[in-house]
């Protein structure tokens, strides 16, 4: 199954092909195409999952090649995948959780007269983010890295009729743009240092290269990733960007597209390991957005923001783990899978809850919604209790594995990064525990005329098993060490050190603060009434309210500075430029002008001039002449 | 080789009437002097052993060319006056300065060959140069030839006026005069009829009063006319001389003018 | 006197006729200031004659002679044609290239 493992891109991609290129003659079937193709991809992802795993560990590491890409004798590009332990973690993440938010649209984008171009974008994204992952070389990732990119455009852009959408489509294009220069540059460094792009020649010369070419191109690949997957600096698109369909915030902004970046890290783990300094840029990076995420979090109305900046944070502390080195790789990876799950399962609940009270998002118009869309409130609660980090789900095998690595180091840096990761933890709970509590609980605040009832049970269905995963995909991950033993081909072996401070302690810890923050969101939504409108906020809520300002920082560092220099430009270009080309050409026309001034008309002067001439001419020729 | 005082004659009979070329006013003058420097000129070409050629300049140049000029200036108008103030703003200066220059430059050249001159001139009698034209030159000529077929068809078609009516009929052009109110009668001859025939004197009328239209218009431009006063009483001053009686034919009633007394009182016929 | 100084005489004649040229507004005078040029030109043909003993120079002479009556002929039937559109020989007056 390995060598068809091709097909993983092709099929979705056939797909998109089709649906886009036969029209509306597709509409009544076309969705079902579209989850056809997302399943095919599946099973031949589960198929090459089986063969790997029966192979020896040495052997898991597989590379299929597919065609030439450039024929161009010394400079000749292969196109390849690379089939090991990690491409297919995220192969099964992407697959699974896409084949079930595939059928999950079906039902949720039943009203929209464009579901079938909504499927076709949906597989241009399942076929994009399957080239990201399985590329071998740096080069067919930027590729995957660019189709996602695109296709994130379109979903998020779905309903452009409305103005604002179309914007924030935009603003997630653009500042993913200012992420891929750092791709690009990455990629221009590693050209001119290994002489090529694929994983296996660049990690072989990252072994011999200076820390100075490692660390410039560590931080060009952190830029990118902070583009991809929303972290600080480039992280405001991530809010704006759930004026897409509930099924695209799920699918992209939550399980898949947005953890490319941290793909991308632990895949370059070759040349981190070789400029410390941008590994701990990482981690420092990483540990900044986990607290701006969370709270940002605790101040959100509109639940799909508020889930938007859960999901900030959480890669936040992926990245952190990346950002640790090897003994974080692995907890990485497992807690992006576990993410994945109980988010995009809290994402479809939330979709759900939308889709019952017709559209509305302002949870402060929800409440006491439990009785009556049940199988939402158990999932979505499954979730919940995963991402607050409560034994035994998912979120606690993987999150404090995080926080015990973050307090692994000598001086400051444990104390600091763990202390942020433990801190970060308390806050999510507060947030995701008001979240749940304000949809789901307290008294009715609803708006008039809402009849909230459950959804149709292709909406139920993923919702489901996306809530079993929650609860148990961590468990069974986590024994005896099963996942990151799965990725040490890849990862490489961790030694393991102990935490400065002791585990038992840290469990502790992690778990007080979870029940405090729970305990104090129960206290304020549930104990104390939820107002219907907003109330007049005091600073730091206020912050919180507004990204803690981050377009105006943009706006101030970036746009009105930009738009400033290119008004320079322009002005410089038609001065300068054009005004040189003028001149030059107002200074013919003038020569040509002053020189019409001989062409008199009078025959006498020709007769002058001609003698002049000749006068001249003779001169120089005789008496030149020696 | 040549007389000093011979080359001088020569440069004043030259040089000086192509002065005049610059600073005469009247088109006449102009050409005449230029004669002269033609002239000059052959005088040259002869002191430098070249007769036939002196004859050739004369012939051509003096005799056919200048007299075109002449001719053509005739015809263009003798009386125009050129007024020698310069109308183009610094031609005069930049014009001299050139000319000057260009003389100072050719001095400057000349100076500078070295050529010996040869003791004896080469034969230039016509014979001579009769063979070489017509050996060594042979194909020159031929194509001089041509150029000046060429030149006189030219000339042709240049002044070439196209008739555009057919040649008026003398029936025609008398018809059109009359139409304009001129005269049926030819105009009277200049003279006083059985007095005299000259062309400065005019014709009288039946009246006796004398007819301005017979005599040339260029006469009277040039005060040049008689009134033929001394021809009306002529037989009676010659009676009068000779001591004659006033004969019967000599009674004044021949044209003897309006003043004539009136001898025997019976009016004028 | 050397046949040379007759070349120096061809010079100076050449440049009155270059003068007369530029400075006469008659075109007839002009065109004589041609004629003069082109007789200068003769003389220092046949002083370069005499100076180097043969008649090449006398011949060249002849040929100008010819080339010149011919350019004659031409040229003053041009004024006339001139005239007779213009009724007047000024150079001034037909200024139609100017600009």
């Amino acid at each position: 199954m390995i060598e068809l493992s091709w097909l993983l891109i092709a099929a979705p991609l056939l797909s998109a092909a089709v649906l886009i290129g036969l029209g509306r003659r597709a509409d009544r079937w076309g969705h079902w195409l579209g989850v056809a193709a997302s399943t095919v991809a599946l099973v031949v992802g589960a198929g090459a999952l089986i063969e790997t795993l029966g192979r020896e560990a040495h052997e898991r590491a597989q590379n299929v090649h597919l065609f030439t890409f450039i024929p161009g004798g010394e400079l000749t590009v292969e196109a390849g995948l690379a089939v090991d332990p990690l491409s297919l973690t995220f192969v099964m993440l992407i697959t699974f959780v896409g084949t079930l938010i595939h059928v999950y649209s079906v039902a949720y984008m039943e009203h929209d007269a464009r579901r079938r171009v909504f499927f076709a974008y949906l597989n241009l994204f399942i076929a994009a983010m399957l080239l990201l992952v399985l590329a071998d070389s740096y080069l067919l990732l930027f590729i995957g890295w660019e189709g996602v990119g695109l296709a994130s455009y379109l979903l998020i852009g779905f309903w452009n009729h409305k103005p604002e959408y179309a914007t924030a489509a935009n603003k997630a294009f653009i500042v993913n743009r200012v992420g891929d220069m750092g791709l690009i540059l990455a990629m221009a460094l590693m050209f001119a240092h290994f002489g090529s792009l694929s994983f296996s020649e660049v990690n072989a010369g990252a072994a011999a290269a200076s820390p100075a070419t490692l660390t410039a191109i560590g931080l060009a690949l952190l830029l990118a990733a902070t583009g991809k997957s929303a972290q600080f600096p480039l992280q405001s698109w991530l809010g704006d960007a759930m004026a897409g369909p509930t099924p695209v915030s799920a699918l992209i902004h939550a399980a898949t597209m947005v953890t490319a970046g941290v793909y991308l890290i632990v895949r370059s783990a070759a040349i981190f390991d070789g400029a410390p300094d941008a590994r701990l840029a990482v981690a420092i990076i990483g540990a900044i957005t986990l607290l701006m995420g969370a709270i940002i979090g605790t101040a959100k109305d509109d639940i799909k923001k508020a889930l938007a900046a859960s999901t900030m944070s959480q890669i936040g502390y992926m990245m952190l783990a990346a950002g640790l080195g090897p003994i974080g790789y692995g907890f990485a990876i497992f807690h992006l899978l576990t993410h994945g799950f109980f988010k995009a399962g809290m994402f479809l609940g939330a979709g759900s809850v939308m889709h019952a009270m017709q559209d509305q998002v302002d949870m402060r118009r929800f409440g006491a919604l439990r009785g009556l869309m049940v199988i939402t409130w158990a999932t979505f609660g499954l979730g919940w209790l995963a991402i607050l980090g409560v034994p035994p789900f998912s979120g606690f095998w993987s999150k404090d594995k995080i926080i015990e690595a973050a307090f692994v180091g000598e001086g400051w840096q444990p104390w600091v990064l763990g202390g942020a990761a433990l801190l970060g933890a308390g806050i999510t709970a507060f947030y995701m525990s008001r979240l749940f509590f304000m949809t789901f609980h307290g008294r009715r605040r609803w708006t008039e005329g809402q009849h909230p009832h459950e959804s149709p049970w292709l909406m139920t269905a993923p919702m489901i098993v996306l809530a079993v995963g929650s609860a148990f995909l961590g468990w069974f991950l986590a024994t005896g060490d099963r996942f990151t033993t799965w990725l040490e081909p890849v990862t490489g072996h961790a030694e393991h050190h102990d935490p400065v401070l002791a585990v038992p302690v840290i469990v502790t810890l992690t778990l007080v603060l979870v029940v405090l923050g729970a305990a104090l969101a129960w206290w304020m939504y549930i104990h104390h009434d939820v107002a219907e409108e907003a109330p007049a906020p005091s600073i730091p809520v206020l912050a919180a309210r507004n990204d803690l300002f981050q377009d105006s920082v943009n706006r101030a560092l970036f746009e009105r500075p930009g738009r400033h220099l290119t008004r320079t430009l322009v002005y410089a270009d038609a001065a300068v430029v054009d005004g040189a080309v003028n001149a030059n050409a107002a200074g013919i026309s003038k020569l040509g002008e002053a020189l019409r001034k001989t062409s008199t008309g009078n025959v006498r002067s020709y007769a002058l001039l001609m003698f002049l001439g000749v006068v001249i001419v003779t001169a120089i020729a005789l008496l030149g002449v020696r | 080789m040549i007389e000093p005082w011979l080359f001088w004659i020569i440069v004043v009979v030259t040089v000086v009437p192509a002065l005049a070329l610059l600073f005469a006013r009247k088109p006449v003058h102009i050409a005449m002097a230029v004669v002269l420097v033609m002239v000059g000129l052959a005088v040259a070409y002869v002191s430098l052993e070249a007769p036939f050629l002196g004859v050739v300049q004369i012939v051509v140049y003096t005799g056919a060319v200048m007299m075109l000029f002449v001719f053509v200036l005739m015809l263009v108008g003798v009386d125009q006056r050129e007024n020698l103030k310069e109308t183009i703003r610094g031609q005069k200066w930049v014009g001299l300065a050139l000319a000057i220059g260009v003389a100072l430059l050719l001095a400057g050249v000349i100076s500078r060959t070295a050529i010996t001159a040869q003791d004896r001139p080469a034969p230039a009698a016509p014979e001579d140069i009769a063979a070489a034209l017509f050996s060594r030159y042979v194909i020159v000529v031929e194509a001089l030839a041509f150029v000046l077929i060429t030149a006189a068809v030219g000339a042709l078609v240049l002044t070439y006026v196209p008739r555009l009516k057919p040649r008026a009929t003398q029936k025609e052009l008398q018809a059109a005069r009359i139409a304009a109110g001129a005269d049926p009668v030819n105009k009277p001859m200049p003279g006083v009829y059985a007095r005299h025939n000259a062309l400065d004197a005019p014709a009288l009328d039946p009246q006796g009063r004398p007819i301005e239209d017979s005599v040339s218009r260029v006469l009277e431009i040039r005060h040049q006319t008689k009134d033929g006063e001394e021809y009306r009483f002529a037989m009676q001053r010659m009676r009068r001389e000779l001591g004659i009686e006033d004969g019967p034919i000599d009674d004044g009633r021949m044209g003897d003018g309006p003043d004539a007394p009136d001898r025997d009182g019976e009016g004028r016929a | 006197m050397s046949p040379m100084a007759f070349v120096y005489l061809a010079a100076v004649l050449f440049s009155i006729g270059a003068a007369t040229v530029m400075l006469r507004r008659n075109a007839i005078i002009a065109f004589m200031g041609v004629e003069l040029m082109l007789n200068a030109a003769n003389l220092a043909f046949v002083a370069f004659a005499r100076l180097h003993g043969t008649i090449d120079g006398q011949i060249m002479a002849f040929f100008v002679m010819v080339i010149a009556a011919a350019e004659v002929v031409v040229g003053l039937a041009i004024i006339i044609a001139l005239f007779r559109a213009r009724q007047t020989i000024s150079l001034d007056e037909p200024a139609e290239l100017k600009g």
